[in-house]
C-alpha cells in the first residue's frame, strides 16, 4: 500500500442502481466498494478519468451527493468452504436466514453478515500428513457435510509448499487446520472472485448423461454430466415447474439453484419442499444435497446481475472436490435484462433491443464456464459443472438476443410450447423443435449400460412424430377418415405417444420421475403396439378393432406401475399387445 | 439539515412533459420528495430521479401546467415518499398520492410507511394455502385462487373485466370465514367505470371494508407511479401489522405502464420494447412482488391486478412482463364474450401456478385435481376438432370425436357460463363430473380410477 492509493472517495452523481464517485484514484474495475453512510455494497463497473461508475447492490432512496465512497480493493468474491450445502443466499452471497433473524420480514439495506455459519464446530479429518509436498487443488482433508457430500478441503490457489503442521478435530471454518514451512496457513474457507472462472487441470470430453428420470429429455434430448442446455418458453409454458422437477430428480451430487429476478413464493416452495423430500440416493433430505440463490425480482437488479455468477463459483468449487453439480438458473433473461438495465443507466451505446452490444461475449464467457474438468492437484479429481438455463423471451419469440446469443453457445435445446401448456400437456417440451447435440458423444456410454436398443427405439419414435406432422397438415385439410388405415394408425401411435409416453405429471409420486431402465421397456411396449397393429392391419385386421383393445388402457397405465420392480409388469403388458393382436388376427 | 429544508432554489433549467431539471439541488437525495411551488402559492409534488453535481431531474407528479422556469421555486423535503397510515383507513378514499379526499374527519396517524416498501425476504414467506372461493367455476375449479396469490386479469377493451372483479369481491370467501378488506388502487380509471364499483360496493353493503386510492382518467398521469405503491402500502399495514386478510385490486395496471413509459420518454431513455422502459420488467415485480403471506403473522395480500390487453395481444410488453412475473392469468376472450357466454374466461392460457397449493383433500376435494386436467384435456381436444369442422364438416369427424366437439360446447354453455349463479365448489365439481361423463370412461386418463368409480356418471 503506497501513500498514493486513495481508498475514499464520494459520490457525484445518483440514477438508480448506478451511482457515480470522484476521488478513488487506485480503484480497480470490478473492485467491491461501500457506497454513503449506508455502507451498500457495490461493485466498480466503468472507469473514467477520475469518474467511476459502481453498480449497487441495494436500493440507493435517500443517498445523497458526497456521501463517502470506500473502495475495499478487492474484487467482489464469494467465502466457499463447508456449510454451503443447505443455505440460501441473496444474490451476492448473504444467508437469508441470517439477514432475517437480524432485520424481521422485510430485508433491510446495508446488512453485512458472513456468507457461512462462523461459530459452527466441522468434524476436520486430515488425509494429509506433516512433512507432505501439497500443491494447489490437493486435498489436504475432509469434513462430512452431509450423507450424500464428503466436503474436500483443497489447498487454495497460490499456496504451495511443505505441510509444518495438520491436524484432524473440531473447528470451525476460518480456524486454521494446516499450515505450510513457509507459515501459510490454511482453513476450511477459502475465498474466490466470482467473475472468473476457478482454476482447474484441463477440460475433458463429456460421456455420462445427467439422469433427470423426465422421459422427453432422457430419451429424446438427453444433457450429459458437464453440458449446458437452455429451456426457453414463454409466461406459463412451465420452465419453473420443468427446472424444479431436475433439481429434484437428477442425479448429480450437488445441486445449485438460482432463482434470478423470478417470483418470492417459488423460493418458498423450494424452501418448503426440499427440507421434506428425500434424495433416493442418500436417504437424506434434498435440501442437504442443495444451495439455493435467491434474488427475486423485486430484489436490487445489481445484485441479480452478480446472483449468476455467485452460483457457479458455488457450483465450480464442488465441481473441483470431484462432484457432478447441476447448475439451474431461472432465469437467464432476468441476468441479461439487469445488464440492459444498468448499461442504459451507464447511458451506453446499445445493441438488439436496448441490450448492450457486449450481451453475447458475456453469455458465451458464462455458459464456457459449464464443463466437465480434471481439477488442480497432485491426484486430480473429475468432477463436473452441468446447467440448464431457463429463458424468458418476451412473447414467447425465440428470435429475440438472449434466446440466440444462448442457443448458439449451449448444446441441448429444450424449446418450451405454450400451444402444448394450453392443452396441459406437460412437460411442454415441443418434441420437433428440441435438439440436444450431444447423442453422439453419449452413444457409447448407451452401448457400455446395454441400453444400445434406446437409439434404434428413439429414431423409430421420432420418426413416428415427425411423420405425424406432416399427416397432420393433410387432416386439417380433409379430415383423418380420408387418410390410408395405415397413416391413421401413425396418428393414433403418435397420440398414445404423447398421452402415455412424453407427457409426464410432476405432481404424481410415482410418474414424476422415471428411471432409464422404465423408459425403455415403455418406450418398447408403446411401440410393440405399433409394430403389431402394423402387422395385424396387413393381414387384414380392421382399425377399429385395434382401436377398442383393452391393452391401451394398460399402455396408458404403465406411467404408475412402480418401479423398481416395473420390470415384470411392464414386460407382461408388451407381452399382452402381442397376445391381444394375434387373437384379433385368428378372429378374422 | 433543517435550515436545508427551508431553502428554496428558483433554478429551473428545464421543463419538459413531467420531467423538470434545475441546478443547484446537491443536497437532494435520490428519490426524495420535493415540493414545487408556483408564483400564485399553489404547492405540487415531485420525486427526485436522478442527482449529479451540476443538476438533479425530478419527475412532477402531478401536473405541469402553469410551471414555468423564472418563478417556480423548488423546496426540498428530506424524505423520500411517505403515506401515512392508520387503521381507520379503512372505508376511506383517498386520491392517487395517499391525500385524504373525501371530506370525513383527519384520521389518527399510527406510522408513516415509506411508499417504495422493501423486498420481502424469501425466507420469512410463507407458502400461500388457503383456497379462495370465488363462485366461479373458471376459476374455482379450474384455476384456483389461493389466498396470498397474485393473480392478474388480461382483459380487452370492452370486456367486463371490471364486472367480474365486482363479482369476486363480492362472493370471496375462505373456509374459515375470515372477511376481507379490500384495498382498491384506480389507476386512470374513468367515472364510468369507478362509478359500477361505487355501486357495486353499496349494493353489497362491501363499501364499509373498501380502502379507495383514486387516480381518475383526468388526473395527472404521472401521480400513477405513487397510486399502487399507496395501495400496497396500506394493504401491507394492514395485513402485516393488523393481520388483516387484504385483497388488492390494480385497476388498470395498462395506464401505470403508459405513465413509465412516458416518463422514460420526457427523460429520453434508451427504449426498450414498444418504448417501454427497459427496466418495466423491475418495476412492474416491486408491485406485485408484494402480495403473499408471512411467517408468524396472520394477515395476507392477495392481488387481483387488471390490464387491458392493446389490441388483445397477449404477447404485448406490459401484458408479457406481468405474465412472467404473477402467480398465473385469467384471460378473458371476445368469441366467449360475443357468445353470451358470461363470464367470458377463456381457460385455455389462464393458469394459476398455486392451484395445487389450495386443492385437494381437506382443501376442496381429492378429485380436483384430476377433475380440472381432464376437463383441460378434453376441451383443448374439442376446441381443436371445432377449428377442424370448420373446415372439413362435421360429417368428416370419427364418432368419438363428435363427442369431443359436442363436450367442447356444452363445457362453454354449462361450466363457463354461468351469469349470476353462485356456485360452491361442490356444484362446481358436479357440473364438471356431469360433462365428463359424457364420454367414455375409458377416455379419462387423467383421473385415478378409483375416483373415476366414486363420480362417473353420478
Amino acid at each position: 500500500m503506497t501513500q498514493t492509493d486513495v481508498k475514499q472517495g464520494f459520490i457525484s452523481r445518483i440514477a438508480g442502481p448506478v451511482v457515480e464517485a470522484k476521488g478513488l484514484h487506485a480503484a480497480k474495475l470490478y473492485n467491491v466498494v461501500f457506497v454513503g453512510h449506508l455502507k451498500l455494497v457495490g461493485e466498480i463497473i466503468r472507469l473514467r478519468g477520475d469518474t467511476v461508475s459502481i453498480q449497487v447492490y441495494e436500493d440507493t432512496s435517500g443517498v445523497r451527493l458526497q456521501e463517502p465512497v470506500v473502495d475495499s480493493g478487492r474484487p467482489f468474491e464469494v467465502e466457499l468452504g463447508p456449510g454451503l450445502l443447505g443455505s440460501i443466499y441473496d444474490g451476492v452471497e448473504r444467508p437469508l436466514t441470517t439477514i432475517a433473524e437480524a432485520t424481521g420480514i422485510y430485508i433491510a439495506r446495508g446488512t453485512q453478515v458472513a456468507a457461512l455459519d462462523l461459530e459452527k464446530q466441522w468434524e476436520f479429518t486430515a488425509t494429509m500428513k506433516v512433512g507432505d509436498k501439497v500443491l494447489a487443488g490437493d486435498v489436504i482433508g475432509t469434513v462430512p457435510e452431509s450423507k450424500g457430500v464428503l466436503h474436500k478441503i483443497m489447498v487454495p490457489v497460490g499456496t504451495e509448499g511443505t505441510l509444518a503442521q495438520i491436524k484432524s478435530g473440531s473447528f470451525k471454518v476460518r480456524d486454521t487446520v494446516a499450515e505450510l514451512e513457509d507459515g501459510a496457513t490454511i482453513a476450511m474457507a477459502q475465498r474466490w472472485p466470482i467473475r472468473i472462472g476457478r482454476k482447474f487441470h484441463q477440460k475433458i470430453a463429456v460421456d455420462t448423461p445427467l439422469i433427470t428420470g423426465q422421459r422427453v429429455l432422457d430419451t429424446f434430448f438427453p444433457l450429459p454430466k458437464g453440458g449446458a442446455s437452455i429451456i426457453p418458453g414463454g409466461f406459463g409454458s412451465g420452465k419453473t415447474v420443468t427446472q424444479q422437477a431436475l433439481a429434484k430428480y437428477s442425479d448429480a451430487d450437488v445441486v445449485v439453484y438460482i432463482g434470478c429476478g423470478e417470483r418470492g413464493n417459488e423460493m418458498t416452495e423450494v424452501l418448503t419442499e426440499f427440507p421434506h423430500l428425500q434424495d433416493p440416493r442418500t436417504g437424506d433430505a434434498l435440501m442437504k444435497r442443495t444451495v439455493l440463490i435467491a434474488n427475486t425480482s423485486n430484489m436490487p437488479v445489481a445484485a441479480r446481475e452478480a446472483s449468476i455468477y455467485t452460483g457457479i463459483t458455488i457450483a465450480e468449487y464442488y465441481r473441483d472436490m470431484g462432484y457432478d453439480v447441476a447448475l439451474f438458473a431461472d432465469s437467464t433473461s432476468r441476468w441479461g435484462e439487469a445488464l440492459r438495465e444498468i448499461s442504459g443507466r451507464m447511458e451506453e451505446m446499445p445493441g438488439e433491443e436496448g441490450y448492450p452490444a457486449y450481451l453475447a461475449s458475456r453469455i458465451a464467457a458464462f455458459y464456457e464456464r459449464v464443463a466437465r474438468v480434471k481439477s488442480l492437484g497432485a491426484e486430480a479429481r473429475i468432477g463436473s459443472v452441468s446447467m440448464v438455463g431457463a429463458i424468458s423471451p418476451p412473447g414467447g419469440d425465440f428470435s429475440e438476443p438472449m434466446t440466440q446469443n444462448s442457443l448458439r453457445i449451449s448444446g441441448a435445446f429444450w424449446a418450451l410450447d405454450r400451444n402444448l401448456a394450453y392443452q396441459r400437456h406437460f412437460p411442454s417440451i415441443n418434441w420437433l423443435q428440441s435438439f440436444s447435440l450431444y447423442l453422439n458423444v453419449l452413444k457409447p456410454w448407451y452401448e457400455r449400460n446395454h441400453f444400445s436398443v434406446f437409439e434404434d427405439l428413439r429414431q423409430e419414435a421420432m420418426g413416428l412424430l415427425q411423420a405425424e406432422q406432416s399427416l397432420q397438415e393433410i387432416v386439417q385439410l380433409v379430415g383423418p377418415d380420408s387418410l390410408p388405415e395405415s397413416d391413421q394408425l401413425i396418428l393414433e401411435i403418435c397420440r398414445m405417444l404423447k398421452e402415455d409416453y412424453l407427457q409426464q405429471s410432476a405432481f404424481s409420486e410415482i410418474d414424476a420421475f422415471t428411471p432409464l431402465p422404465k423408459q425403455l421397456t415403455m418406450l418398447e411396449a408403446l411401440l410393440q403396439y405399433y409394430r403389431s397393429a402394423k402387422e395385424a392391419l396387413h393381414r387384414g385386421v380392421s382399425l377399429k378393432a385395434l382401436r377398442s383393445l383393452t391393452i391401451k388402457q394398460q399402455l396408458a397405465r404403465m406411467k404408475e406401475v412402480p418401479y423398481p420392480h416395473d420390470k415384470a409388469v411392464l414386460d407382461k403388458i408388451k407381452d399382452e399387445v402381442k397376445t391381444q393382436i394375434s387373437a384379433l388376427e385368428g378372429a378374422q | 439539515m433543517n435550515s436545508l429544508m427551508q431553502k428554496e432554489f428558483q433554478t429551473i433549467q428545464s421543463i419538459s412533459g413531467p420531467i423538470l431539471v434545475a441546478e443547484g439541488l446537491q443536497e437532494a437525495s435520490f428519490g426524495e420528495i420535493v415540493h414545487i411551488k408556483l408564483a400564485d402559492g399553489t404547492k405540487r409534488l415531485g420525486q427526485v430521479l436522478e442527482v449529479t453535481e451540476k443538476f438533479a431531474v425530478i419527475q412532477v407528479l402531478e401536473s405541469t401546467q402553469g410551471l414555468d422556469i423564472a418563478t417556480t421555486k423548488i423546496r426540498l423535503t428530506g424524505e423520500v415518499a411517505k403515506l401515512a397510515v392508520s387503521s381507520e383507513m379503512i372505508g376511506r378514499t383517498f386520491n392517487g398520492r395517499g391525500e385524504l379526499i373525501d371530506n370525513g374527519p383527519e384520521l389518527t396517524i399510527q406510522k408513516r410507511l415509506e411508499v417504495m416498501g422493501s423486498p420481502l425476504n424469501p425466507v420469512m414467506r410463507d407458502q400461500p394455502a388457503d383456497f379462495i372461493q370465488t363462485g366461479i367455476s373458471a376459476i374455482d375449479g379450474l384455476n384456483t385462487l389461493v389466498r396470498g396469490q397474485k393473480l392478474p386479469i388480461f382483459s380487452g377493451s370492452g370486456l367486463p373485466a371490471n364486472e367480474l372483479v365486482a363479482k369476486i369481491i363480492r362472493q370471496a370467501k375462505v373456509k374459515s370465514g375470515e372477511d376481507f378488506v379490500i384495498v382498491f388502487g384506480a389507476m386512470g380509471l374513468s367515472f364510468r367505470e369507478a362509478e359500477m364499483f361505487r355501486k357495486d360496493f353499496e349494493e353489497s353493503g362491501a363499501f364499509e371494508k373498501v380502502v379507495f386510492f383514486l387516480n381518475m382518467a383526468d388526473d395527472p398521469s404521472v401521480e400513477r407511479i405513487l397510486t399502487p405503491r399507496c395501495a400496497l402500502t396500506a394493504a401491507e399495514y394492514l395485513a402485516f401489522d393488523l393481520d388483516k386478510q387484504v385483497l388488492v385490486i390494480l385497476s388498470d395496471m395498462t395506464n401505470y405502464c403508459e405513465t413509465l413509459r412516458e416518463v422514460a420518454a420526457a427523460r429520453e431513455e434508451v427504449p426498450g420494447r414498444r418504448g417501454y422502459p427497459g427496466y418495466m420488467y423491475t418495476d412492474l415485480a416491486s408491485l406485485y412482488e408484494r402480495a403473499g403471506r408471512v411467517k408468524g403473522k396472520l394477515g395476507s395480500i392477495t392481488q387481483l391486478d387488471i390490464l387491458t390487453m392493446p389490441d388483445d395481444d397477449i404477447t404485448h410488453p406490459i401484458v408479457d412482463l406481468t405474465g412472467y412475473i404473477t402467480e398465473g392469468q385469467i384471460v378473458l376472450s371476445r368469441e366467449l364474450f360475443r357468445n353470451g357466454i358470461n363470464p367470458p374466461i377463456n381457460v385455455l392460457p389462464s393458469l394459476s401456478r398455486l392451484m395445487n397449493l389450495g386443492i385437494g383433500e381437506g382443501k376442496t376435494r381429492a378429485d380436483h385435481r384430476g377433475v380440472a386436467d381432464q376437463l383441460y384435456a378434453f376441451y383443448a381436444r374439442g376446441v381443436e376438432l371445432k377449428k377442424l369442422s370448420s373446415i372439413i364438416g362435421e360429417e368428416g369427424l370419427s364418432e368419438t370425436d363428435k363427442l369431443y366437439l359436442d363436450f367442447a360446447n356444452k363445457f362453454e354453455h354449462e361450466y363457463l357460463n354461468q351469469m349470476d349463479e353462485n356456485r360452491d365448489i361442490e356444484d362446481t365439481l358436479a357440473v364438471g363430473w356431469k360433462l365428463l361423463s359424457m364420454l367414455p370412461k375409458t377416455e379419462l386418463k387423467r383421473v385415478k380410477p378409483a375416483l373415476i368409480e366414486q363420480y362417473y356418471g353420478k
